[in-house]
């Protein structure tokens, strides 16, 4: 008979028996069970491998204290890595198998990596970076290195709800210490929140027989009924896992298995640490092997899942929890001997099965080995929040000292470990009352690794780091704990250090002959158990992370066969028609060329500044002088950063004295404004200009081509639209049936352009009258690509895509206002300086390649032909010109503007070719057909 | 996670904010000689100081900037006032 399941007690429902497999064997459970008590329940003692060693790993603690059961969970065909078998809860058919052993956890085939342990040991493969060679290592080492496997398979719907909340007092842990307390908060009337990490409050109370004078089911049903009567709140299965700025708190609230927990920011005016404590292992030989586990574990086993750990247990604690521990542990029916080990040198006897426990070369017989080397309380969150530990010599723990503002730590977390005075301790601290001193029944003997001593004794179980570890370390002189750790990683398995950090910096300690304190912890961060990525991105990804602009043309583009992507945010049309795009975007820009293109160039920005201070500021704003242009008339220029970056280009129309239009680039509309914000704010008086986004507002088309007159002569305007009347540069305010019309004649293809701007409710018509009337000329719609190809044969830059974060306006060919403009503008100071007048800055220049090759790659290095080549610069931008019959690239490069005609090799992914620098502009130099 | 009271929006998280810059540097009048080294101070020194700070913030909802007073030891946060109204 294997089964270690009690005929009674526990909190686990009898009647409802669950199946599930463990490593391809069928085993079964209760509701109520988790993962591990069910499998300690059917006798399975070895659930895992150790990650370095493939070491045999049962479980250590009965909940978060656990870093050894850690399995791999299908549930309804999906499965989810490295489940925390100690937390999580057991459900009907779930599959289950061990991380880090195959093929299975009682039988690995790694494990004969143990008998290499001499030549593995702390920073073994830090070693190997020095000597012999890490390249030989970095193979292996990378395919033994981590545990469980992703599935490849996407989770469906697997988010996390997002919640925001706020209560006067949050109190974390639903224990003795976190009922009492929270039902006196409640009813004193304060706003009280409960959360407690397992699916029953109570904590170790079901350890016990009675709580005052009643069963702790009881008790526990009490308290939870009041709370909630005074309007307290109580969530269970939630994790109160991190506390950050200005007393936010992160909860994880866990749903049905296989579904994201929900994330709770919750903000507490005040936060009450119930959180408790867990028990420490006692640093001994072979204190890995399966079956030594924690005191408190295999109690809380008992006592919420009815399972007894062992029949014949060795109990071998240094405090006063023992005596009570081993009575009720042989109540239920083991045969318990209680063992000192402050006697002498203890080592496990048995292998893979425990046969015994030898102390000061006295041998007893155990099939389990229960270990407390006293409680350690679970400081995490005061930590997180700032709070300082105090070394305690009474009860050899770190314990909460000075608090954080807002913060209250009681019970066991703060080291009252006794029932009694946690309870009165938590009522005191709930009530605002004065809290009792520290004190009571608890004893503990100081026990803590002994240096120099024999066998292999483990420190931290799930990455295999010993007592010879640290030892080595502190040889090595990694004596900070800090550096202890990453050095070893020591604390960095999955419970990230809860069992293994107090061992780990006491030996520190003793190597050092240094007291404890002194040595003192590692950082405790969040999360306090670990927690999905999704836990924190929640649904915020894709369009709900970065929502698309939409255009208000939209359904039209759909309607012709717009292939829709996404340019600098906004959902445009690439180009119209299925099939091949590289044709369609070849026929678009000769169609442009040749007739006209239709465009729709509505994301394009339209940032009103208004205002009788409107004229000085966008001149401050502008490299360019703009005080200068006259109404109805449009400029060209640059925005500078203070830095004297380019920051953005466009064009600038002025329609009255007080008032300006900015046309910044589509996808900085949103940096334009907050920069213009800025500005306007700071150093200028704010009411007397005005900032103005109408981008959304206003819909832009724009004709381009030498039919393009033709096509807007078409529509009703009252408007002369000879070159004479409507020069290049000048804007036209007037009205298309009745509705208030921006014409502009500028260009961003080199060709007659006339960009139409009407409110978007009037789009449509305008849009369907440009398509009717292009069309008895061959003209009709052309995408965003076909315009990248018009702009850059034309030598038109894309800011950010032709220019880098270095790049001045002087390195692309507009010097004159560095050199002439009188008045201040943001950034001119920098234009002078070193780094401004240095004579090997990368300038705008064109590239051509010999008649046949193929277009250079966008991206490629221009390398110099010095005795060490470097890159001297880089394409930006390459297309095969449809209009020129030949490609055309643009780049940055090094004195570029110098070497004109000079041939410059090109590199790109290993391959070698070459270019001609050229000018920038490959398309009409002279501007006829511009300003036709 | 911080919450930054916008004196015209009231308390909001802390990512609807964008740090504009330490309050109290004046930008040098470009219209005269200014030292490189000046120039250089201007944009590149920071006081970066710990403890009580006054920095000037923008909250990006409302485009608004204001001075805000704060601890950057603890995080706490002080006053807010807006840019114009503020005196210091």
């Amino acid at each position: 008979m294997t089964s270690h399941r009690i005929t009674q007690g526990g909190l686990i429902d009898r009647s409802r028996p669950l199946r599930f497999s463990f490593d391809g064997k069928t085993y079964q459970g209760y509701e109520g069970d988790t993962l591990v008590s069910a499998l300690l329940a059917n006798g399975v003692r070895i659930m895992g491998r150790s990650f370095k060693y493939h070491r045999p790993r049962g479980p250590w603690g009965a909940w978060v204290d656990d870093p050894n059961a850690v399995f791999n969970v299908t549930l309804g065909g999906v499965e989810f890595p490295n489940c925390p078998g100690a937390t999580t809860m057991l459900r009907d058919g779930m599959v289950t198998r061990s991380v880090n052993a195959f093929p299975s956890a009682s039988f690995d085939l790694k494990g004969g990596l143990d008998l290499l342990h001499r030549w593995l040991g702390a920073g073994f493969y830090y070693k190997t970076f020095i000597w012999p060679d890490w390249h030989l290592f970095e193979p292996m080492i990378r395919r033994m290195a981590g545990l469980g496997a992703v599935s490849a398979e996407v989770i469906e719907g697997y988010a996390s709800d997002q919640m925001h909340d706020r209560c006067e007092v949050l109190i974390v842990g639903g224990g003795a210490a976190g009922l009492a307390a929270a039902r006196a908060a409640a009813e004193s009337g304060r706003d009280v929140v409960l959360v407690e990490d397992h699916d029953q409050a109570g904590g170790r109370l079901y350890q016990l027989d009675s709580v005052e004078g009643q069963t702790p089911q009881d008790w526990v049903a009490d308290q939870l009924a009041a709370i909630e009567a005074a309007g307290g709140r109580v969530m269970t299965r939630t994790t109160a896992f991190g506390v950050f700025d200005h007393r936010m708190v992160g909860l994880a609230q866990q749903g049905p298995f296989g579904y994201a927990p929900r994330l709770w920011r919750m903000r507490a005016d005040r936060i009450v640490l119930a959180s408790g404590a867990i028990d420490r292992p006692v640093t001994f030989a072979n204190n890995d092997r399966p079956g030594v586990m924690s005191l408190d574990g295999a109690c809380e086993w008992l006592a919420r899942y009815g399972v007894l750990a062992g029949r014949n247990i060795a109990v071998l604690s240094n405090n006063s929890f023992a005596a009570p521990a081993a009575r009720m542990l042989a109540e239920a029916g083991a045969e318990v001997t209680e063992i000192d080990p402050t006697t002498g040198p203890i080592r496990a006897l048995g292998s893979k099965r425990l046969k015994g426990i030898e102390v000061a070369g006295k041998r007893h017989p155990a099939d389990t080995i229960l270990v407390s080397g006293g409680m350690t309380p679970l400081v995490h969150l005061w930590r997180h929040a700032g709070g300082k530990l105090d070394w305690d010599e009474r009860t050899q723990a770190f314990l909460p000292g000075a608090a954080p503002e807002g913060m209250a730590a009681i019970g066991a977390a703060n080291g009252t470990f006794d029932l009694d005075q946690a309870l009165t301790e938590a009522r005191a601290v709930a009530r605002d009352e004065p809290r009792p001193d520290r004190a009571g029944d608890y004893r503990v003997k100081p026990l803590w690794p002994e240096p120099g001593s024999k066998g292999r004794q483990w420190i931290d179980f799930q990455h295999d780091v010993t007592l010879k570890d640290v030892e080595l370390a502190a040889r090595e002189n990694y004596v900070s704990v800090e550096h202890l750790k990453r050095y070893t990683t020591l604390g960095m398995a999955q419970d990230q250090g809860k069992t293994s950090n107090m061992a780990g910096l006491a030996a520190m300690a003793a190597i050092q002959g240094r007291p404890i304190p002194e040595v003192g912890t590692t950082t405790f961060r969040p999360p306090f158990v670990p927690q999905p990525i999704a836990l924190y991105s929640g649904p915020h990804a894709g369009q709900l992370y970065h929502p698309l602009k939409r255009l208000a043309l939209e359904p039209l583009h759909r309607a012709a066969d717009a292939a829709l992507g996404e340019y600098g945010g906004w959902l445009r049309p690439g180009w119209y028609g299925s099939g091949d795009p590289a044709g369609h975007v070849r026929a678009e820009v000769i169609k442009a060329r040749e007739t006209a293109g239709i465009l729709d160039a509505s994301p394009l920005g339209k940032v009103e500044v208004m205002g009788p201070d409107a004229e000085s500021f966008v001149n401050f704003i502008y490299y360019n002088t703009i005080k200068t242009l006259k109404p109805g008339h449009i400029r060209y220029g640059f925005m500078l950063t203070e830095r004297g970056n380019v920051m953005d280009d466009g064009v600038i129309a002025r329609l009255g004295p007080n008032r300006f239009v900015i046309s910044c680039s589509s996808s900085h509309t949103d940096h334009v404004r907050a920069h213009l914000e800025a500005w306007r704010q700071d150093g200028n008086d704010p009411d007397r200009i005005f900032i103005h986004d109408l981008t959304q507002q206003w819909s832009t088309l724009t004709v381009t081509g030498p039919k393009a007159r033709d096509i807007v002569a078409a529509l009703d305007m009252p408007l002369d639209l000879s070159a004479d009347a409507f020069p290049h540069m000048t804007l036209r305010e007037t009205t298309l049936n009745g509705t208030p019309v921006r014409v502009a004649r500028v260009s961003f293809t080199g060709d007659l352009s006339f960009e139409i701007s009407i409110r978007s409710s009037r789009a449509a018509d305008l849009w369907q009258a440009l398509c009717a009337a292009g069309e008895s000329v061959g003209a009709g719609p052309i995408g965003i690509e076909a315009l990248s190809v018009l702009r850059a044969e034309k030598g038109f830059i894309i800011i950010g895509k032709d220019t880098e974060g270095e790049t001045m306006p002087h390195d692309l060919g507009f010097g004159i206002p560095r050199q002439k403009k009188q008045a201040a503008f943001v950034g001119d100071r920098s234009l002078h300086m070193e780094v401004a007048n240095r004579d090997d800055r990368r300038q705008l220049v064109g590239f051509r390649v010999d008649p046949g090759a193929p277009p250079l790659p966008t991206g490629a290095h221009l390398i110099g032909d010095g005795d060490t080549p470097r890159s001297e610069g880089y394409v930006t931008s390459s297309y095969d010109s449809p209009t020129l019959g030949h490609p055309i690239a643009l780049g940055l490069l090094e004195r570029g503007a110098d070497r004109i005609g000079e041939r410059v090799a090109v590199w790109h992914l290993g391959q070698r070719s070459s270019a001609t620098v050229c000018a920038p502009c490959f398309f009409d130099p002279e501007g006829e057909r511009l300003n036709a | 996670m911080q919450l930054f009271p916008c004196p015209f929006c009231g308390p909001r998280d802390e990512r609807e904010f964008h740090f504009a810059g330490e309050i109290g540097k004046t930008r040098p009048d470009t219209t005269g000689e200014v030292s490189a080294e000046d120039w250089a101070r201007y944009l590149n020194t920071q006081r970066n100081e710990k403890g009580r700070v006054r920095e000037v913030w923008m909250h990006l909802t409302c485009s608004e900037l204001f001075v805000m007073e704060r601890d950057s030891v603890t995080m706490e946060v002080l006053s807010s006032t807006p840019l114009r109204e503020d005196v210091e």
